[in-house]
């Protein structure tokens, strides 16, 4: 494992026997799991090229449970890792080996459905996609839809504050999510938000939002939940460059359009998603534009047409209008099946998720072709193209000895151009582990001390999810104090009145 | 008279904090000062002036978005985004209106951190939802910078969703990056004649819940619909619906929304000149401005669920002869109460703690605001782990001291 991980507190270890009882104590039956052969189903998340047994898994299934549970490991100093449905691309849920592995699986319960406030409050362990089917009778949706949206849970997406290929119009879980009740390392429990639009005090759920499982556990949310639009449909351009399609999609948003969703994907990725799902994609471009429009059919008739026209100003080679929901659907199947696609034609590949100022594109690309001939690895791209959020596919194989290196290197790569380029490291997979390392080139020590300052006030001695997102772990003590330059600024030359 | 501090940049800001801390001073954090009757009414040792740091330093319109030093103003930034046809979508409102402080005036930086927004907030969000990075001086007197200049990013915690509406009680924010998004071409609003409150609570509920992807959903009471030149002719209570959008899309959800809202009264239609008035005027809650009729009384802000919001303004009315303004479907309350020594802060309180949300007091004397909390206590978990927060920020309670709450 190339990421340093927190030194095993042997202490901890040696009272293993001691601690699984007492928490067989707090959530009996099947709820503590503590042999090695049960475990191994936990030892990694979605970044499956790190592992790692936890000292023990305990799924508790009411919020009384997860305080004692939480109340207990802080008493005796005993790490916790939270875990959703496991789906995380960055590591966030990889547990450690003298930690408490927190599965929130039996929270998943959807507690009531308000129509009226258009919310629903719902279970952590409740999956993404079962929060829509629970509300589409009535012809609403839950607008946040990551890829894993079978199987990733709400949980999940609050501490990762998941997107989808809808966020450019519909925002990420952190616009979507209004109150939740979290549960502190110490087991006391907070209310945050509600039914109601705005936080009182400070947005705590805007920074739960996106926590990564460091700041507390949350046991239920309230998420915004919207009608569903009365019409969508695709338009599905090909570019015989892949600049055509970058400045196509610049003035598609210069002209006041934001489509639903606006998808990119390469050469590379066009083929291995054609060859799996037949979607019917040409094979003869360097680039593949998905624009989707939904809203009001008056609406979405009339601004197809502009975006057919603005296509066209951008020297699109290839257009198709979907006219039926099947089509619709079949445009999409081969966006969304990317992944997999990909996986069909290499052994492995390893997902990226750097974001970018959309203009900045072309460059981005040139410099990742330049480095996928200097490692010696392809890679495919698909792009959230409204948004920025770029997703580069390193074809790797895991048996060839160094090739994973070479890929998380040529991975890592990527995301310092991003940085480069007025990006960012992450747009919606996390710093887990993956990228924990990378967190100096974007942030400097003050950054991260700031940032580290508001975990010592959720978690003062560090035991929730340690190891994940910041490269140093200071002791909350030492990052506490006020270093007062008196003597250099006591007399500041500010213009004074 | 206070020192008032004004630096030209952010270093100046680091080092104006940096004093504050040798001297153990305490900082006033202002831009333009039009928001400064919010919060408890507290004392300071010298005011830290940011309307120095002015200037908007990046705006890309095919990328969405525009950063501006903190000082900028608001007003700058909306003449600037609209000559590219696009706007602040989360539609900040202008507090000079119920505070009687200078008009069209307010920094970017005061936007954000009283996070600000309007009656788009139930569709585009707040400007929490539109805030995308940050540089800023904590009260440890340290640089800090949080987000990107991208829409989509989950780099380490997002700051940027604490610092909006923490009211300078953590940093000193000295440049801002927000998300633009494209003006809608036109608008038009649809009016409902004379529903009583109960009845516009589950009709707002209604077209919320249709194709008709309403913009913002209002209802004001007979007396306070008479306030605005838009809604005065009506001569009843108004219950309005905007639409925004291409005008082909407006025309058919306006046929939507119609034939819902046909059977519970009388219809009218604003167009797109009247109708952005209209919203603006409820955006800023014109009906209870200080120079007005109610400009006398004490107001609230109270934010609960939607389907609540009638049902708090009854208890409101009847305990307290409230004036009251319905925003955001019924969950953004405006209470106008007749003065009293306690802005009748128990019941207000204890009637929202039914209903679920919060109450904050905008508008009170100085002597009320010194008596009674502004903003809403928190429980003694949450209180303290709020506390926790500012310290981690702002150890030595240095920028805005006692602002939001006592000891904080």
């Amino acid at each position: 494992m190339p990421v340093a991980m927190p030194q095993c507190d042997e202490a901890v270890l040696g009272r293993r026997a001691e601690i699984v009882a007492a928490l067989k104590r707090i959530v009996p039956g099947e709820g503590v799991i503590a042999s090695e052969h049960a475990m191994r189903p936990y030892e990694s998340d979605g970044l499956t090229a790190y592992h790692q047994l936890p000292m023990v898994v305990v799924l508790p299934e009411t919020t009384e449970q997860v305080a004692a549970v939480l109340g207990f490991c802080h008493r005796e100093s005993i790490k916790v890792v939270p875990r959703g449905a496991g789906t995380s691309l960055s590591g966030g849920a990889l547990p450690l080996g003298d930690g408490v592995l927190l599965g929130m699986a039996k929270f998943n319960r959807i507690r009531e459905i308000d129509f009226d406030n258009r919310v629903a409050v719902v279970e952590p362990g409740v999956t993404n996609l079962a929060v829509t089917q629970a509300v589409e009778h009535a012809g609403f949706y839950y607008a946040p839809d990551p890829s894993s949206q079978i199987a990733c849970t709400i949980g999940g997406n609050v501490a990762e504050n998941s997107g989808g290929v809808h966020c450019l119009k519909y925002g990420m879980t952190a616009n979507n999510v209004l109150g939740c009740e979290l549960v502190l390392i110490t087991g006391e429990m907070v209310r945050l938000g509600g039914k109601h639009l705005d936080s009182a005090g400070y947005d705590l759920i805007g920074i739960v939002t996106g926590s990564e499982g460091m700041l507390g556990v949350v046991t239920e949310v309230t998420v915004r939940i919207l009608k569903r639009p009365q019409s969508a449909r695709a338009a599905l351009i090909g570019f015989a460059a892949l600049e055509d399609g970058g400045e196509c999609v610049a003035r598609i948003i210069g002209a006041g359009i934001i489509p639903g969703g606006m998808e990119m994907m390469d050469r590379l990725a066009i083929h291995a998603a054609e060859e799996f799902v037949h979607a019917g994609y040409p094979l003869d471009v360097e680039a593949l534009l998905i624009v989707e429009l939904d809203g009001p059919l008056a609406e979405v008739d009339h601004l197809l047409e502009r975006v057919q026209a603005i296509a066209q100003a951008c020297r699109a080679v290839t257009c198709r209008i979907s006219n039926s929901e099947e089509e619709r659907v079949l445009f999409w199947a081969g966006r969304k099946a990317a992944f997999p696609a990909v996986g069909r034609i290499s052994p492995d590949y390893y997902c990226m998720d750097g974001t970018i100022p959309r203009a900045k594109l072309p460059l981005v690309l040139r410099r990742t072709q330049e480095l996928s001939a200097k490692y010696g690895l392809r890679c495919a791209n698909v792009f959230h193209a409204g948004d920025g959020n770029l997703h580069p596919l390193i074809l790797y194989d895991a048996n060839k000895p160094g090739e994973l290196e070479r890929a998380e290197q040529f991975g890592a790569d990527i995301l310092r151009l991003c940085v480069e380029v007025g990006g960012v490291l992450t747009g919606e997979h996390g710093v887990g582990v993956e990228k924990r390392d990378l967190m100096p080139v974007m942030f400097s020590e003050a950054d991260l001390n700031q940032q580290q300052r508001l975990k010592c006030a959720f978690d003062d001695k560090s035991l929730l999810n340690p190891g994940k997102v910041f490269p140093t772990l200071h002791r909350c003590a030492e990052l506490g104090r006020v270093h007062v330059h008196a003597g250099r600024t006591a007399f500041p030359d500010i213009p004074r009145f | 008279m206070n020192d008032i501090l004004k630096p030209r940049d952010a270093a100046e800001v680091e080092q104006a904090v940096q004093w504050a801390l040798a001297e153990g001073k305490t900082l006033e954090l202002v831009g333009h000062g039009t928001k400064r009757a919010i919060g408890r009414a507290a004392q300071w040792d010298a005011t830290l002036d940011l309307s120095g740091l002015s200037g908007v330093t990046l705006y890309e319109p095919e990328e969405l978005v525009l950063s501006a030093k903190a000082g900028t103003s608001l007003a700058a930034i909306e003449a600037l985004v609209a000559a590219s046809k696009q706007q602040l979508a989360f539609e900040p409102m202008d507090y000079t209106a119920v505070l009687g402080t200078a008009a069209g005036a307010g920094t970017i930086g005061g936007v954000i951190a009283a996070n600000l927004s309007g009656p788009r907030r139930i569709k585009a969000g707040a400007a929490r939802d539109h805030f995308l990075g940050v540089s800023a001086v904590s009260g440890r007197g340290e640089t800090f910078k949080s987000g990107g200049r991208v829409v989509k990013n989950v780099t380490g915690y997002d700051l940027c969703k604490l610092l909006a509406g923490s009211w300078g009680t953590l940093a000193a924010m000295t440049d801002v990056t927000i998300k633009t998004l494209p003006h809608a071409e036109t608008e038009e609003t649809v009016l409902v004649r004379n529903l009583d409150d109960g009845t516009a609570s589950k009709v707002m509920a209604a077209a919320m819940g249709s194709f008709g992807d309403v913009s913002a959903a209002a209802h004001l009471p007979a007396a306070v619909a008479a306030r605005i030149v838009e809604t005065a002719t009506v001569q009843a209570a108004v219950t309005a619906f905007r639409l925004e959008g291409v005008a082909p899309s407006i025309a058919q959800r306006k046929s939507v929304l119609e034939q819902l809202l046909a059977p519970f009264g009388e219809l009218g239609t604003l167009g797109e000149a009247p109708s952005r008035a209209l919203w603006r005027a409820v955006r800023d809650v014109t009906p209870f401005a200080a120079a007005g009729a109610a400009g006398s009384r004490d107001l609230w802000r109270i934010s609960t669920a939607p389907s609540h919001g009638t049902e708090v303004g009854r208890m409101l009315v009847e305990e307290a002869a409230a004036e009251l303004l319905y925003d955001w479907a019924g969950g953004l309350v405006w209470a106008a109460l007749p003065a009293s020594n306690d802005a009748r802060a128990p019941l207000v309180r204890a009637t929202v703690a039914t209903a679920g949300g919060h109450a904050t007091l905008i508008r009170a004397p100085t002597a009320v605001r010194a008596t009674v909390e502004v903003f809403a206590p928190e429980a003694p978990p949450l209180a303290a782990l709020t506390t926790r927060v500012r310290q981690g920020f702002d150890p030595q309670r240095v920028l805005n001291a006692g602002r939001m709450w006592a000891g904080v």
